[in-house]
């Protein structure tokens, strides 16, 4: 270990808010881009679900009236 | 030789590259995290003070990898724009899209605590010389590409508009990177390089190189990451993107 003390570490030899200023900028942006990425995601992944959902429910209204309709057409 | 041939476009197609994509992220993140650990406690608990620097100089651990991975993933992203404009691949595309953002990252850390070390060792946070100022079109153009790509609507035509954005913008990774031999500047010259034995002591350049390795790991992780969510949304027209997410429910 190079550092005498916690406050010596911090300090940075009067580097301190240079130091610390890059550090934690860089580690906001390389923590926040990797959740940011997976929320966007999720985020699509539930969209095409809700959209495939949603054209299957179309197709099933779609052979539904066809097949009532070709029913009743029987009957008549 | 065909049969290796036929392997390796078989990963060209989204389809099969998703689900191996999908089992290497983990990998790439654990040896991000090992990495990065293993390259900061060396750079800020262990490394010793530099004679000229004071402890001001470790900014290095973060600066110089960043800086290297700005130039990198933006060649790793005109060689896939090449690829798609030669080959016309859909894979192509997608991993430049993937690329540009966190090569735009990289190149704002690298600006960003450029003039925090700036600050304290030249006494300015900005000078328009050749290194900065070549890095800071390099930010440019990975938002010009991203801003380009966002503007047209058929991704097949975005991509090649990006594409040929990415190669004319190539000609600016060996300014950055020569800028210091070729011009006076404020800018230090190279702490490492291929024709010489590195101007650093050994545990400085073993902290800088695992933080480099760390950087180069977490690119590919979160690269890999946006090009699944692209292949999602630009094939969801495809069997296979509708049979996986119907599945999943």
């Amino acid at each position: 270990m190079y550092w005498q003390s916690v406050s010596d570490f911090l300090a940075m030899g009067q580097h301190g808010p240079y130091v610390w200023g890059s550090v934690l900028v860089t580690a906001a942006l390389m923590i926040g881009e990797p959740l940011l990425i997976v929320r966007h995601r999720k985020a699509v992944i539930a969209r095409l679900q809700r959209q495939f959902r949603a054209d299957q429910a179309d197709r099933q209204r779609r052979t539904n009236a066809l097949e009532s309709s070709i029913m009743s057409g029987s009957r008549n | 030789m065909s049969h290796r041939l036929i392997n390796w476009f078989r990963y060209a197609s989204p389809q099969s590259f998703y689900p191996l994509a999908g089992r290497m992220i983990p990998w790439f993140w654990s040896l991000a995290a090992i990495f990065g650990v293993a390259g900061l406690t060396i750079g800020f608990l262990l490394a010793p003070t530099d004679a000229q620097q004071g402890e001001g100089y470790r900014i290095i651990f973060l600066h110089v990898p960043a800086s290297w991975m700005s130039m990198f993933v933006y060649l790793v992203m005109a060689f896939w724009a090449a690829l798609g404009l030669a080959f016309n691949t859909r894979l192509s595309g997608m991993m430049a899209s993937a690329l540009a953002p966190t090569g735009a990252l990289f190149s704002f850390i690298s600006l960003w605590t450029g003039a925090l070390w700036g600050k304290p060792m030249w006494g300015t946070w900005w000078v328009w010389d050749a290194r900065l100022t070549s890095e800071l079109i390099l930010l440019f153009l990975y938002i010009g590409f991203i801003a380009l790509q966002a503007a047209i609507d058929d991704p097949r035509r975005a991509d090649k508009a990006g594409a040929i954005l990415a190669l004319v913008g190539v000609v600016n990774i060996p300014i950055i990177y020569f800028s210091v031999k070729w011009w006076n500047t404020l800018h230090q010259g190279a702490s490492v390089s291929l024709t010489r034995s590195p101007s650093m002591a050994a545990l400085m350049l073993w902290g800088m190189l695992l933080c480099a390795l760390a950087c180069w790991m977490y690119t590919i992780a979160v690269a890999l990451t946006r090009a699944r969510t692209i292949m999602l949304e630009r094939e969801r027209h495809t069997e296979w993107v509708h049979a996986l997410l119907t599945e999943k429910n």
